[in-house]
């Protein structure tokens, strides 16, 4: 039988007690809930990674403006700025999460990666990963693999919904995704992989879902960029071997415990934080369908 | 086992924007719901309630019901110019929002669809992650998720039918995953929505429709592929 993904902590025990690598043991349990053979797991999970790679090609070379009018080719508008911040692979980082998400809210193709609201982040941290660090595709596909192994964790203990979990559970939840996933690729051990997740989970902790009108474009698109950016940040801090203290599994239950007591008007109700502000209402009220029929009541 | 998700929930599903409730689910309702027609409609009236009631427009569900109702998939990028090639077909629609409506879930759409003489009214949920649920078939209760292989059958409600028809299933190793049964209107009609791990042969439909007591044999295979 294999591993069912309940700890991060059993993972790494049974791949140690196999002599697996840890995407290893996620292919296995694929092949036994799919009954689909390994190499077909690959092909799917590097197309998937090949959507994702279109999704910011897309976002950065077609009009990106949403039915709302909220994006407007937020993403082109980093990559082509004179002024840059940090580094330009630090700006094209946050512009191709900034793509990927784009694309998402104006109804092109993408993978929900864990989620359609969360859809930038991995793009925009492997495509960059990828180009920086001139890794094969092979390289690529397992690290997703990897990442697919902390998103079943985290369902498991957590949430992955934002109705849920909050935005924690969403954007959270794809920036641990994409810090194990770039630990991994750098040659970090596991527990630094690990760390990686954990410390991403301790940077993300107790953001709510509060989307503007209910649709998933403000602060979903800034906050792709922003958790790409932390991504990247854990899993610098966890290949220097910095120590997030709180083991991971303890990290995630903390995000599960924090998700739980969220107010329902933070888990995707468009009734809090940035959807409540009077800029938010009045955007709301101008999008959303005002013409409706109210039925009478029953009793 | 089951009851973890595939990794390919975690990576993936690969679909269209903008939220696998609004987009995705969507156009799987609008899938099934030309299964149960057996045809593409000329003519649709969609109505979104509750929660789609406001937002469909915003999130682009108009587009995503219509889509399914082309017979396009989750991923089709055609998705987006969904109107205009609605238009094109033509397949004539209208949309209509009703709030409020407190006995059903919130995220649902009734489809009232036409072609010639053929027609059906299909009440459809979407329950997040592109995850549907099918409430409601021309009024019978089916609740089937149409994720496997679903085969409604109308028929007489006689003693013994449902046992039968079980039976003549099974016969054909196909594994009943779920059942429902649902009755109607004083000739005491019954609707069974039956949901199978795997496809069922031609020979045994042609059975079942052959059965006088049996009026209608709807099969709908997986609607992913
Ligand atoms: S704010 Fe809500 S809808 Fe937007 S990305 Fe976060 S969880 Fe998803």
């Amino acid at each position: 039988m294999a591993f069912l993904f309940n700890s991060f902590l059993d993972w790494k025990a049974y791949s140690v007690a196999h002599s697996m690598e840890l995407y290893d043991v996620v292919l296995e349990y694929e092949q036994d809930h799919k009954g689909q053979s390994a190499e077909e797991i690959m092909k799917g999970i590097l197309r998937a990674y090949q959507v994702m790679c279109d999704a910011v090609k897309t976002g950065l070379n077609e009009e990106m403006k949403s039915r709302s009018g909220m994006i407007n080719d937020g993403a082109k508008k980093v990559f082509q700025s004179p002024i840059t911040v940090l580094s330009p692979e630090f700006q094209k980082l946050v512009a191709r999460a900034l793509a990927a998400k784009e694309v998402n809210s104006c109804m092109g193709r993408i993978v929900a990666a864990p989620t359609a609201g969360a859809s930038g982040i991995l793009p925009g941290t492997l495509v960059t990963l990828q180009e920086i660090h001139q890794l094969p595709d092979s390289v690529m596909v397992n690290a997703l693999l990897l990442s697919a192994g902390i998103a079943l964790i985290i369902q498991e203990k957590a949430s992955l919904a934002g109705a849920v979990g909050g935005c924690q559970a969403e954007t959270g939840s794809a920036a641990a995704m994409a810090a194990g996933a770039i630990t991994f690729a750098l040659g970090g051990t596991v527990d630094q992989q690990f760390n990686a997740v954990g410390i991403t989970i301790q940077c993300m902790l107790g953001l709510v879902c509060d989307p503007v009108a209910g649709l998933v474009e403000v602060p979903c698109v800034v906050r792709n960029a922003s958790a790409a950016a932390i991504a990247n940040a854990s899993a610098q801090m966890a290949l220097a071997g910095l120590d997030p203290v709180i083991p991971v599994d303890q990290c995630v239950e903390a995000m599960g415990e924090i998700g739980q007591s969220m107010e329902t008007r933070y888990k995707e109700t468009a009734l809090g934080g940035l959807a409540a502000t009077r800029t938010g209402q009045e955007i709301a009220k101008k999008v959303l369908i005002q013409d409706i029929d109210i039925l009478p009541d029953e009793d | 086992m089951a009851k973890q998700s595939s990794i390919f929930n975690m990576i993936g599903p690969v679909m269209i924007g903008p939220s696998s409730s609004h987009t995705a689910g969507v156009v799987r309702i609008g899938r099934v719901a030309i299964r149960l027609l057996g045809v593409i409609p000329e003519q649709a009236v969609i109505t979104f309630y509750n929660s789609f009631a406001r937002t469909y427009e915003g999130h682009g569900s108009d587009r995503a019901i219509l889509a399914g109702l082309m017979d396009f998939k989750t991923d089709d990028k055609r998705i987006k110019e969904s109107l205009q090639l609605a238009k094109e077909l033509p397949l004539h629609y209208i949309f209509k929002s009703v709030g409020n409506a407190s006995t059903l879930h919130p995220n649902t759409i009734k489809l009232e669809l036409k072609k010639n003489d053929k027609q059906i009214e299909v009440i459809g949920e979407s329950l997040g992650g592109g995850v549907i649920n099918i409430a409601e078939v021309d009024g019978f209760v089916t609740n089937f998720s149409a994720s496997l292989h679903s085969l409604l059958i109308m028929a007489e409600d006689v003693k013994g039918s449902i046992a039968f028809i079980a039976n003549v299933i099974s016969n054909d190793q196909c594994n009943i995953a779920n059942m429902s049964v649902s009755r109607k209107g004083k000739n005491k009609m019954a609707c069974l929505a039956i949901e199978m791990d795997s496809g069922i042969k031609p020979t045994t439909l042609m059975y079942l429709k052959a059965l006088h007591w049996v009026n209608e044999v709807i099969y709908v295979p997986d609607i992913d592929l």
